[in-house]
């Protein structure tokens, strides 16, 4: 289990990024964090991932506390940021160079295969597309099979087709091993889509706001009752976090609204 | 490492392989045309009898002058002199460059310490270090030697340290993330995003070593090709000049295309925007 307690993170400008961040995140559970910009998001999951260090409080991962990157816990970016002198296999197995040689590469096939790139494993990032590439760096992320996968908008740069696709591959390679996956998102369909539990954070000082359930069955349906509700309550959560006040009756329009607007 | 790069990528590479081979050739020859057109209609214009080429002598004369070199064995003996020192030279400006950049590069409390002594120490026109490293080490091998080190110092370390400082700080997280630090980070990450840089000032590097050399051997040598270029103009023997000239351009050229085709196997994986005439 995942725990933070009140984490705080005051950059060396005086910005306080987050302030009294207590958070319980159980064994694979997903969780998502949709919250204005600037609200801290990023900075939190830096802290989880030991990249950066909180000003107060502590992480502890299964009573281990986190002040460094630590090899159960992954973190995927908002670019690739593959190495572009390794090929798309040795960048998958880079994180599990110290595997003997025929362990890796049978982790790094398998893992080319359940995204769908098997036919790439030699070519240099370069020749990539943009969708393609960050599915790259979800395998490398997943070769060394944390326990918790941190994801920082993963699919924001992409394409709306793409973007889906890539939910999907996620939440196939999550159903493998279960891992813990918090990831950061603009898109409140993704949210609700992927996650067991939405998170809204609020910004100046960076803190927690709401904590939403999401508790619908998988695979979960865009189109059905249950989806939009929960939809709607994030969509209000976040309207509110931002100090929009909106009254009962004309909630369902601002929060179609919402949709484009928050941001 | 390389070896994969090589088995993995060989398969997609071989289909596009032959279109490029064919290419290449045609390219290569378009360098020849300026310099072999310039010496044939030179040959042509003091046949012809409108130059005597006494002053510049056409190339055939040349050929004759650096053949009759070769036969009694001075071109060799006046290449290797040269040679070596380059060789020495370089080795130890290298090796020196490297490590003060890397150093300089890596940590800012040792750039903030050194940078500005280096930096100033460049200001110096290399050439006025001779007179004081002739009276250090002698007018023999080990002042220009030390020359020529000092010439490809500067370019190195300047290399060096700017790749380094400017290598993408989210790939370097990228590192970190997977729990690199120290040796093992800048085994696998600093260096090979430096790498192409290196080589950048590895050859610039090697451009000033042959220029120091010129200038050592010309303030005083037994031997060596610079040696062959002040026999020359105090015998009056334009020919022997212009052959120690063209044997400058071809040994230093030779150098520069091996460390060029050496490192080209490590950089196949760059972006450039060269590349892109020869993809497709
Ligand atoms: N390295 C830094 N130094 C100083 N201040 C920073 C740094 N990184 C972020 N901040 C500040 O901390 C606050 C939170 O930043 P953070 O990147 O965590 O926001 P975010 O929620 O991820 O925003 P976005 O949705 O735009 O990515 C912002 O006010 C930002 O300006
Ligand atoms: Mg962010």
């Amino acid at each position: 289990m995942l725990l933070l307690d009140h984490v705080g993170k005051t950059y060396a400008n005086g910005v306080r990024a987050l302030e009294g961040v207590t958070l319980n995140v159980d064994r694979g559970e997903i969780l998502a964090i949709v919250g204005g910009s600037g609200c801290g998001k990023s900075t939190l999951l830096r802290a989880v991932s030991g990249l950066d260090r909180p000003s107060q409080g502590t992480i502890t991962l299964d009573g281990e506390k986190i002040a460094e990157p630590h090899e159960k816990i992954g973190i995927i970016f908002q670019e690739p940021r593959l190495l572009p002198w390794l090929t798309v296999a040795e960048n998958v197995g880079f994180g599990i160079a110290h595997l003997p040689k025929a362990e890796r590469e049978r982790r790094v096939t398998r893992v080319l295969d359940k995204v769908g790139l098997t036919d790439k494993a030699g070519v240099w990032p370069r020749e990539l597309s943009g969708g393609q590439a960050q599915r790259v760096a979800i395998a490398r992320a997943l070769v060394p099979q944390p326990q918790v996968l941190l994801l920082d908008e993963p699919f924001s740069a992409l394409d709306a087709f793409t973007r889906t696709d890539l939910q999907d591959h996620v939440l196939a390679l999550w159903a493998d091993l279960k891992p813990t996956l918090i990831f950061v998102t603009h898109d409140v369909d993704e949210a609700v889509v992927m996650a067991d539990r939405i998170l809204v954070m609020r910004p100046r000082p960076g803190r927690l706001y709401e904590d939403i359930d999401a508790d619908l069955p998988r695979p979960r349906d865009r189109q059905s009752a249950a989806f939009d509700f929960v939809k709607r309550r994030v969509l209000a959560a976040l309207d509110r976090s931002l100090d929009r006040a909106v009254s009962v009756d004309d909630r369902q329009d601002k929060a179609e609204q919402g949709a484009a607007m928050w941001w | 490492m390389s070896l994969v790069h090589m088995t993995l990528t060989a398969a997609p590479a071989t289909a596009e392989a032959a279109p490029a081979i064919r290419r290449r050739p045609s390219r290569a020859w378009l360098g020849l045309v300026l310099p072999v057109g310039i010496a044939v209609i030179w040959e042509l214009l003091v046949r012809a009898g409108w130059s005597n080429g006494r002053l510049v002598p056409p190339p055939s004369v040349i050929f004759d002058t650096l053949w009759d070199l070769a036969k009694s064995g001075e071109l060799w003996t006046h290449t290797l002199a040269t040679v070596s020192r380059v060789a020495a030279g370089f080795a130890v400006g290298v090796v020196a460059g490297t490590l003060f950049g890397a150093v300089a590069g890596y940590s800012n409390l040792s750039r903030r310490l050194m940078d500005p002594t280096l930096q100033a120490l460049r200001a110096i026109p290399s050439i006025a270090w001779v007179p004081l490293f002739i009276l250090w080490f002698g007018i023999f091998e080990q002042s220009k030697i030390t020359l020529i080190a000092v010439g490809v110092f500067f370019p190195v370390y300047l290399g060096v340290m700017g790749a380094i400082m400017s290598v993408d700080r989210k790939i370097v997280e990228v590192g970190r993330a997977f729990r690199l630090s120290g040796p093992a980070l800048v085994r696998r990450i600093l260096l090979p995003a430096v790498l192409p840089t290196y080589i950048v000032s590895l050859r610039s590097g090697l451009g000033l070593g042959w220029m120091f050399v010129v200038a050592a051997e010309l303030l005083g040598a037994s031997e060596g090709l610079g040696f062959l270029l002040i026999d020359g103009q105090q015998l009056g023997k334009p020919a022997q000049i212009v052959a120690a000239i063209v044997a400058f351009a071809v040994i230093g050229k030779t150098t520069d295309w091996l460390i060029a085709s050496a490192s080209a196997p490590f950089l196949r994986w760059e972006d450039r925007f060269s590349a892109r005439g020869e993809e497709r």
